[in-house]
């Protein structure tokens, strides 16, 4: 082990090479890794603002879902209520139209019945009249008789 | 390194010549310290090696994107990420220059360590055969080498202290701590203080330095085992030199993070007043 002037050299050549390093290897090096770093970091907050979005547009999906499901309830059972309303006013108004009809048609017949009874009756006079007016030719008066005959027809 | 026909060299003569450097002067150096020499060999490894680092990591800063890294990068991306950690737990202030200091101080030591790898043999055989007689491959195995680093930091940590405490705060820390601020500790402060940093300087230097070269001698002292080329020698250097090389790769990066680790710990404590 001999000391010589090499230790001086050496001593330069240290200091170039710890300045080369300083100017054109420790900068672009340590750049990129911060660059990278802040890439990561950016990313990572990417991933964490689609994550609250996804989150978000999954609660607005079920929401709207939600009132959807809710107004087609409505509707339906607004509708449901319509037509049983509209069932119940037909019916109700069948129910009219067949009662009004039944007593059109009662009046109707009584009416005719009571036609064909006066009829019946007014032959049945006429018939029992003439029958008598044929055996009771001379005898009956039409006219003396008339109150009996009157009478009569009204307890046919 | 020598042929049959050559006088083979004995185990001392093999290991000394190992030792030896190749020296701007062209023989070894007389005395211990002489600064008219150069040790040609540790500066051109130490060089070539953090040429190679450095151009590792700037081809990694070049295509450096902030998309999906490839392999390569995310490696160096890794080392960085490790550096700039340490040195932001350990140095509180300005790090644009003390981070890419400890990045390089790390890829650099580690590249001039991995010296060790190579066959102990092999680089001064081949400088051999281009007529260079002596060399050393691993330059943190030289004592210039790991000082010269380690006397970089200590200037580091003179202007850092300059630069965060202001001149006239550092001399005041220079006599007060760390005893107290009283006139007749002024004196036993500062010796404090200058026996302080030549620990520091000495021991960082000398601990890289001392693990690498006997980490180096012992690559040597296997080597001269399957010299001996008998059956036992052969097995003996395949056997020892494998779990050496094995375990020596925990040496050499735990060496090189101790190193960038000290580096940081001694500029932190520029930063810090007592």
């Amino acid at each position: 082990m001999n000391l010589n002037a090499t230790l001086f050299a050496q001593l330069v050549v240290f200091f170039i090479l710890a300045w080369f390093t300083m100017k054109f290897v420790w900068p672009p090096i340590m750049k990129a890794l911060d660059e990278r770093a802040q890439k990561i970091a950016d990313g990572l907050a990417a991933a964490d603002k689609a994550k609250a979005d996804l989150a978000h547009a999954e609660k607005k999906a079920t929401d709207e879902l939600r009132s959807a499901r809710e107004s087609a309830a409505e509707f339906r059972s607004g509708a449901e209520k319509q037509a049983a309303q509209l069932i119940e006013e037909a019916r109700t108004e069948g129910a009219r139209l067949v009662a009004a009809a039944r007593a059109a048609a009662e009046t109707e017949a009584a009416a005719a019945s009571q036609r064909a009874k006066e009829a019946l009756r007014e032959h049945v006079a006429q018939l029992a009249v003439a029958g008598a007016e044929k055996i009771l030719r001379k005898e009956i008066n039409a006219a003396a008789h008339a109150e009996l005959l009157t009478q009569l027809k009204s307890e046919l | 390194m020598a042929s049959g026909t050559e006088h083979a060299p004995t185990a001392g003569e093999y290991i000394g010549h190992h030792l030896t450097h190749l020296t701007s002067t062209g023989h070894k150096q007389a005395s211990v310290i002489d600064w008219s020499v150069l040790n040609v060999d540790t500066l051109f490894w130490s060089i070539t090696m953090g040429l190679l680092g450095i151009f590792l990591l700037m081809r990694a800063a070049k295509s450096a994107t902030s998309g999906v890294p490839g392999r390569f990068q995310a490696a160096v991306e890794i080392l960085v990420e490790m550096v700039e950690s340490q040195s932001k737990s350990i140095v509180h202030g300005d790090r644009s220059f003390i981070a890419p200091v400890a990045l390089t101080v790390f890829v650099w030591v580690l590249f001039m360590n991995a010296m060790d790898f190579l066959p102990v043999d092999s680089l001064p055989r081949i400088g051999e055969l281009f007529g260079i007689h002596y060399q050393r491959v691993v330059p943190t195995a030289d004592l210039n080498g790991t000082l010269g680093m380690s006397l970089g930091v200590l200037l580091l940590c003179l202007y850092y202290n300059v630069k965060v405490k202001g001149f006239g705060g550092w001399i005041h820390e220079l006599f007060t701590a760390p005893f107290g601020n009283h006139p007749l500790l002024y004196p036993v402060n500062f010796a404090m203080q200058m026996i302080e940093f030549t620990a520091k300087t000495v021991s960082h230097g000398m601990r890289l330095f001392g693990n690498m070269y006997a980490g180096e001698l012992v690559f040597m002292l296997i080597g001269l085992m399957g010299s001996t080329a008998t059956v036992a020698g052969f097995f003996g250097h395949v056997v020892a030199g494998s779990i050496w090389a094995i375990f020596h790769i925990l040496i050499v990066v735990l060496q090189a993070f101790i190193f960038m680790m000290l580096t940081l710990v001694y500029i932190g404590q520029a930063h810090e007043g007592h």
